[in-house]
């Protein structure tokens, strides 16, 4: 078996040394009865070719974004990535690495996380961010909970306008609590946040551009939230848009959470991806996950630590912020390098191609008999309504090799207002090409 | 506010950030040893510097709705050259399982076989998104139905929940699927879950982090858990117990069949932290021990690449009376083609993260499950436990086993008496080891043994570098017990930097780069 590196005569060696007479006397505190008798029922070791032949023939099952005109969003995106970005990662020192626990054999993933860190609070506009979170629903989840510990309210009222799947998330680590308001699904970027807001309110959770594309007003929502003594949650799952969108720290968000898959991340049928989580200073003790922190070594030369473990499990077990512990290093250090190549000028010029193409895309649709764009304002995603139910449309177009948008049933299947909705993305990847097979494959489908 | 975009590199020759010696951050980028300095991202790039050529699309503002950016994004750009030089000097401060040896207890630091790698960067895999529609996607879902199969066959379970993002987020899943359970039989005020003092620190997080208040279990002195010790912890508001198996200190927990039973007879759930599954697959199945639900560490037992702290992936296996109880999405195999079930009917939990959980890593853990094939998974984990045993043979008795010298699994567990009277700590003598090439043990850890040293080496360690480690350790030993303990408290002297300040770092945070650093300023 071409991983284990002894012979077998090394093991009878080895044992020797040990002084036990088989392998298997180093099992003797295994309960007789729990010890196998025979090997397990599984294939036997494979030489690489064929696994990499099995492998082959599972991938080549899928459609992969790429094999044609690709218009699919709603919390995942579809963006070039820079070779450059994929060859770093693989490098063993950055790939084979441990978590940081011991600085002075893990300066460069410590220095990467705080440049990362630098990177998520400059894009949110907000005093600091952490090393990561596992993606941007846990991360909107964690949010929630952090801010009853701030605010010790309990009640919590989710946007309209937030992705579904991030409500549910939040259901769940929520157990179902009463005090856990969701607004109905809002298409249309409709929907009265502020009026259920109260002095019990802990946090209001909005995204934007919302799961609709909708972009939402977060000042008003700020001003009427601090009013009463809680907290602004900003959900992003975009994470382009922001160099182009104003940054949610400078309309007053308390939280921001977003999923980075955007830069520097595959769509990986939606994991790893990383989430990031930014907020003011005052409140990072609240903060989950792993913090770097800039120090000195003996010489006084700089460096870097995890700090702040006081807030985390391997230091204080139940009285922790959050159980989280590995996060997604990796794909912090795909989003940095990607962030590092574009810098302002890059991301600014990114944003603007994205929200071109979905002006494009927009404008193509409205032209479609049967199709009603709802978006009076998006960055690059936007939902329509047509004239059928969705659903059924997106299979016919994916059978003729275009994946068009997300059928809104997919996700909200309990409601009929939501039945002949899709949601569309455009991308800098999206080409006039593309619009036109949309548009076609569209059309016939809709006669 | 805006970055220097007059001239660039913006901070070099300027005085180090926070560095009162001039040998700070950009004394040596030229390179005066093969350990870099490396200035920040933020020193080296500017604002108008970029690695990405894009076109300048024309926008107008008639769908931004007033909401345009006025806020500087003021992040550093590097062209390609300048990204690719930067990152792979930061790299090369990094210790990895390629460069050596982790003797990282509990941390299961193997091989990472490159053909994951390629395996899960295919189109197929890695281009393919949560949403689009699952009739094409049947090679995803036939993935994920085999990794259940491999999972469910060398855990002897029913059904396996793969979506939690990592083991503390599996431990909450399984946690989860009981309360569900027990709300759903009348049990909802069961309130505690037992813990084991020598647990790992995500298991009294999760207990606590879902409501429940935690009640510690005493070990014995052989370092195991009495059924006496659960049965006195057992009663009506128990709803679990958390245990580890094997355990922290490196050793099956012998009872743990008694154990289960008396745990399901009080009406409570048995969890199991299945990171140390490593010593144990192919050779024992979990669900033959009685466990309800346990889950799986891919990045531990699985060689899932650590990646310097995640991605991970934590599926948790889940007994017959859990199944149904599994979050959404999942896999479900009937009479036709597999269906991705993406709604809760009554019973089941919900979504514990927005879409399929870590498909990248299950791409890579199959892989490695097909490489080795059942046989060999059951002499992985032999050879894992072989190389812990003789890692402990060599080292005893000059250092001291806390539970005697009797077999242990896949670690070794020493505690500091070796030390008494030398001057050295644990921490010390761990340090000690970077200046000899080897990443520090685990220190500290299990807390039920003073000074404690846990030792993993996996089987991927070939003989002649286990012989150098103990060399190397029982070096360190004598030297430390000779009085050297300079050798100690100042190490590390070869690498990246020397012993870093952790409390300055916690007692004024600064965790990310201010413009102002990078600004000549005086001496402090």
């Amino acid at each position: 078996m071409r991983y284990l590196p002894h012979s077998d005569a090394e093991r009878a060696d080895m044992l020797a040394v040990i002084g036990a007479t088989s392998a298997e006397a180093l099992f003797a505190s295994v309960p007789r009865s729990a010890m196998l008798s025979k090997s397990v029922d599984l294939p036997a070791h494979s030489p690489e070719f064929l696994v990499e032949a099995h492998m082959r023939a599972l991938a080549n099952k899928n459609h992969a974004a790429a094999d044609g005109p690709f218009f699919v969003g709603a919390g995942a995106y579809r963006h070039h990535v820079p070779a450059t970005v994929d060859h770093l990662i693989q490098r063993s020192e950055w790939l084979t690495a441990y978590t940081p626990y011991q600085p002075e054999v893990a300066q460069g993933t410590l220095q990467m996380l705080f440049e990362f860190q630098t990177q998520v609070a400059h894009l949110t506009g907000m005093e600091v961010a952490n090393a990561s979170m596992y993606d941007g629903s846990t991360a909107t989840a964690e949010a929630v909970l952090m801010a009853r510990r701030l605010t010790r309210k309990d009640k919590m009222v989710l946007s309209g306008g937030l992705h579904p799947h991030y409500r549910d998330v939040v259901r769940t680590y929520l157990d179902n609590s009463p005090n856990l308001i969701c607004q109905p699904a809002s298409p249309e970027g409709q929907g009265d946040i502020l009026s259920h807001i109260d002095d019990d309110t802990a946090a209001i959770v909005i995204q934007t551009p919302d799961f609709f594309g909708h972009l939402r007003d977060l000042e008003r929502a700020a001003e009427a939230i601090h009013a009463r003594g809680g907290l602004l949650i900003v959900v992003v799952t975009e994470i382009v848009s922001l160099g182009l969108l104003e940054a949610p720290g400078a309309l007053g968000a308390d939280i921001v959470v977003c999923e980075g898959q955007s830069i520097g991340n595959a769509l990986n049928f939606g994991g790893p991806y990383v989430g990031l989580m930014a907020t003011k200073k005052e409140f990072i003790r609240q903060m989950p996950g792993r913090l770097c922190g800039e120090t000195v070594d003996a010489e006084g030369t700089r460096g870097f630590v995890l700090t702040l473990s006081t807030r985390e499990q391997h230091i204080r077990r139940e009285k922790a912020t959050s159980n989280i512990c590995t996060n997604s290093g990796l794909c912090a250090l795909a989003f940095s390098i990607h962030m590092g190549l574009l810098g302002e000028a890059g991301l600014t010029r990114l944003a603007r191609l994205n929200h071109a193409r979905a002006v494009a895309l927009a404008k193509a649709l409205r032209a479609v008999p049967g199709v009603e764009l709802l978006n009076k304002t998006f960055f690059n995603e936007m939902t329509i309504r047509l004239n059928s139910l969705a659903a059924p449309v997106v299979e016919v177009l994916a059978r003729n090799g275009i994946l068009a948008g997300v059928p809104v049933s997919r996700l909200i299947p309990d409601d009929p207002a939501a039945a002949n909705l899709m949601v569309l993305a455009a991308t800098e990847l999206t080409t006039d090409a593309d619009i036109a097979a949309l548009v076609s494959g569209l059309t016939g489908a809709l006669k | 506010m805006s970055m220097n975009t007059q001239g660039r590199p913006t901070g070099i020759g300027i005085a180090p950030a926070g560095a009162s010696t001039p040998a700070g951050a950009f004394a040596s980028t030229s390179g005066s040893s093969l350990l870099p300095n490396e200035p920040l991202l933020f020193e080296i790039g500017d604002t108008e510097h970029s690695g990405v050529d894009l076109p300048d699309a024309s926008i107008g503002d008639e769908f931004l709705g007033g909401f345009k950016r006025t806020t500087p994004l003021d992040l550093a750009g590097l062209t390609e050259p300048e990204a690719l030089r930067h990152y792979v000097r930061l790299s090369r401060l990094n210790y990895s399982i390629d460069s050596g040896m982790y003797p990282l207890g509990s941390c299961t630091m193997k091989h990472n076989p490159r053909l994951n790698e390629k395996t899960a960067r295919l189109p197929g895999f890695a281009d393919i998104h949560p949403l689009q529609p699952v009739s094409t996607v049947p090679g995803a879902l036939e993935l994920m139905n085999e990794l259940a199969h491999w999972l469910m066959t060398l855990t002897n379970t029913s059904a396996v929940a793969l979506t939690p993002k990592a083991g503390a987020h599996g431990e909450m899943c399984g946690m989860m699927t009981i309360r569900a359970a027990q709300a759903a039989r009348g049990q909802g005020r069961r309130n505690v879950v037992l813990v084991p003092d020598s647990a790992h620190g995500t298991n009294p997080a999760t207990a606590a982090f879902l409501g429940y208040s935690v009640r510690s279990v005493p070990a014995n002195a052989q370092g195991t858990v009495d059924v006496a010790a659960v049965k006195a912890a057992l009663g009506p508001d128990v709803a679990a117990i958390m245990l580890t198996n094997p355990n922290t200190c490196g050793l099956f927990e012998p009872q743990i069949i008694e154990i289960a039973a008396a745990v399901h007879e009080a009406g409570a759930f048995f969890y199991c932290d299945g990171a140390n599954f490593n010593a144990i697959m192919g050779v024992v199945r979990p669900g033959d021990l009685g466990i309800d639900a346990m889950h799986i560490n891919l990045h531990k037992t699985f060689s899932t690449p650590h990646g310097g702290g995640g991605p991970g992936a934590g599926p948790v296996v889940l007994s017959e009376a859990l199944a149904p109880f599994a979050p959404v999405p999942f896999v479900r195999k009937g009479d036709g083609p597999l269906a991705l079930v993406e709604h809760s009917s009554d019973t089941h939990l919900g979504r514990i993260t927005a879409f399929n959980g870590q498909m990248g890593m299950y791409v890579r853990a199959l892989t490695y499950m097909l490489s080795h094939g059942g046989d060999g998974l059951a002499q992985a984990a032999k050879d894992a436990v072989l190389n812990a045993n003789y890692v402990k043979a060599r080292l005893t008795p000059t250092f001291s086993a806390p539970f005697g010298e009797g077999p242990c699994m896949h670690e070794a567990l020493f505690d500091d008496h070796f030390l008494e009277g030398t001057g050295v700590s644990t921490l010390d003598f761990a340090k000690a080891l970077i200046d000899e090439g080897f990443h520090p043990m685990t220190m500290y850890f299990p807390l039920v043994v003073h000074g404690a040293m846990l030792i993993e080496p996996t089987e991927s360690e070939p003989r002649q570098t286990l012989d150098h480690f103990c060399d190397v350790m029982l070096d360190l030993a004598a030297d430390a017990r000779a009085g050297n303990a300079g050798r100690f408290t100042g190490a590390p002297t070869r690498a990246a930097r020397r012993r870093l300040d952790e409390t300055r770092a916690a007692r004024s945070p600064k965790l990310k780069w201010e413009r102002a650093e990078s600004l000549p300023r005086a001496a402090e």
